[in-house]
């Protein structure tokens, strides 16, 4: 086998709810060890795409290969983190119990969790500054807290590639500042993680790579060079405007502007 | 009649020791269950089965000609599955919505079967008197081999419950997470259906078709008040449905021409009412009385 430098290799894929194309031909090519973005607008088909590469939704056409080889079989080391909404939190069950399901893969049919699988979910909980709420019914947790749980869950089952969508949706500065302080813990241990995200103004400052897609693939690569404005311009259409077009100080979008 | 009398009865007296154990093994099955219908949002789905089950166990009749406890349940069984996924494919394939497709399901089923029954009643044979049972169940004529019978699906289905464990919580918290980890999603889902589908056909004789949905979430509705805990809550609803069973068999023994089904109905529906006002966790007693209350509780 060739030398992988890339940890997630997507080629054509096009996935489509009832005739109508939700991602079209897109071809993206991730590098290993690489903290990136994906932002476009909504209904652009970012959640559809980690869920193509996931196995969860069929696509039409196309092929996804992480570090060189299909996700069936690299499972082990991909992990995801789904919207926080996807789930009812009403659920009875506490905030150890949801972390320890990130081990359920790696146990296998029947097995259940014991001592080990405790000690780390207790781990992972620590690392997410979340220690003091492993016996919380998660109905109780603010909404922030629900998500560091959720990255806790990704945490314990200890991947290479992880995949998060919209981690920033709605939580609070603590919680931002605790996912932001574990992506770089992640980059700083060699992982690649993909994270669904809608706040341009924080691109720059948070991930060293990006993708712009709008359906379409508009423009993928490192910050620096595919975060410009004539990229988003086309990724967004004429509903943003831009206080600065100086893409290495960050881009300052301002959502409400239409036109220029 | 004294306490000491009943329970002498219950231990000594063939039909009610039946009866009683029939109720309280129904219970436990559909407590258990309708524990996972409730929390996967799937009461209407356990509802529109039990309705579905009635032209199963017509149609078993008409084709075999016999009363075997263990035909009728056949044809109950696959009639159930057959309305889940006549709700399913109208989901999929229109824009009709799962609670009107469910609702539709429902009704062409149990419509089919009232018209069956009819037909069967009508017809010259001596030998069908008796199916209408089914609709609003008869306990009083549950035999001690409908109760094995009873015990020989439901055991080994609870016996799959604790084994499957984990990927049934999981697949009943968060099913496309459970998919990326690799689990077998779309089974374990018809897996843990048909074990409902069994809770259901096993409740037809006693409660039946009309009235099974209430021991699928009622037990369970009741036991949420109480526990944060989805193990707790499980045992919890199959403690409920055991007791309500018991306490309607009991009570109906006691009262003439009680139906057991209907007043086991009405026990577990005392547990949620119950459970509702007085639950730990959420009872609106303690919400009434006020945050000082609370904070005593808390």
């Amino acid at each position: 086998m060739s030398p992988v430098s890339s940890a997630i290799e997507i080629t054509d894929l096009t996935v489509a709810y009832k005739e109508k194309p939700v991602l079209w031909d897109v071809d993206l090519s991730v590098p290993a060890g690489v903290l990136m973005g994906i932002v476009g607008p909504n209904g652009a088909g970012k959640t559809t795409l980690i869920k193509a590469v996931l196995g969860l939704v069929k696509p039409s056409a196309g092929q996804v290969l992480i570090h060189g080889r299909p996700y069936a079989e690299q499972r082990r080391i991909v992990a995801y983190v789904p919207q926080r909404g996807s789930v009812d939190w009403d659920f009875p069950t506490n905030a150890l119990d949801v972390v320890m399901m990130g081990r359920y893969g790696a146990l296998g049919w029947i097995r259940r969790p014991g001592k080990r699988e405790r000690e780390l979910a207790q781990e992972a909980l620590a690392k997410v500054g979340m220690a003091d709420f492993a016996d919380r019914q998660i109905s109780q947790l603010s909404g922030g807290q629900q998500q560091r749980v959720f990255l806790a869950r990704a945490l314990v089952q200890d991947a290479q590639v992880y995949f998060m969508d919209e981690p920033f949706q709605g939580v609070d500065a603590t919680t931002e500042r605790a996912i932001v302080a574990l992506l770089q813990d992640l980059r700083a241990a060699g992982k690649t993680v993909v994270v669904v995200h809608h706040d341009l103004q924080t691109v720059s400052e948070y991930f060293d790579w990006v993708t712009l897609l709008n359906v379409r693939k508009i423009a993928s690569g490192p910050v620096a060079e595919a975060f410009t404005e004539a990229n988003l311009r086309q990724t967004y259409g004429g509903r943003i405007a831009f206080l600065s077009n100086v893409p290495s100080a960050g881009v300052r979008p301002q959502a409400f502007a239409s036109g220029e | 009649m004294d306490l000491v009398q009943l329970l002498q009865s219950v231990v000594f007296d063939y039909t009610l020791r039946t009866v009683t154990l029939g109720a309280a093994l129904l219970g436990v099955v559909s407590g258990a269950f309708g524990a996972f219908a409730v929390l996967r949002r799937q009461s209407m789905l356990g509802d529109a089965m039990s309705h579905a089950a009635l032209p199963g166990i017509a149609l078993a009749f008409l084709l075999t000609g016999s009363k075997e406890t263990s035909v009728l349940m056949a044809g109950a069984a696959v009639a159930a599955w057959l309305g889940a996924l006549l709700a399913l494919g109208i989901v999929r394939s229109s824009r009709v919505k799962s609670d009107s497709a469910l609702g539709l399901s429902l009704s062409v089923f149990f419509g089919l079967g009232l018209m069956l029954l009819t037909f069967i009643q009508k017809q010259p044979n001596a030998n069908q008197a008796g199916l209408d049972k089914f609709l609003f169940g008869q306990a009083a004529a549950l035999l001690e081999r409908d109760v094995l019978a009873m015990a020989a699906f439901g055991l080994p289905a609870l016996l799959l419950l604790l084994l499957f464990w984990k990927e049934f919580k999981l697949l009943s918290f968060d099913p496309e997470y459970a998919a990326s980890l690799g689990l077998r999603v779309r089974l374990l889902d018809v897996l843990l259906t048909s074990l409902l589908v069994i809770a259901i056909v096993i409740g037809l004789q006693t409660v039946g078709v009309v009235l099974m949905s209430a021991l699928l979430v009622a037990p369970a509705a009741a036991a949420r008040q109480w526990t944060d805990r989805l193990g707790t809550m499980v045992a919890l609803s199959a403690g409920f449905g055991a007791l309500a069973g018991i306490s309607g068999s009991l009570i109906s023994s006691l009262v003439p021409r009680l139906p057991t089904g209907p007043t086991i109905v009405l026990c577990v529906s005392s547990l949620v009412l119950v459970s509702l006002l007085f639950g730990a966790r959420r009872g609106l007693v303690w919400a009434w009385l006020g945050p000082r209350r609370t904070a005593v509780a808390a």
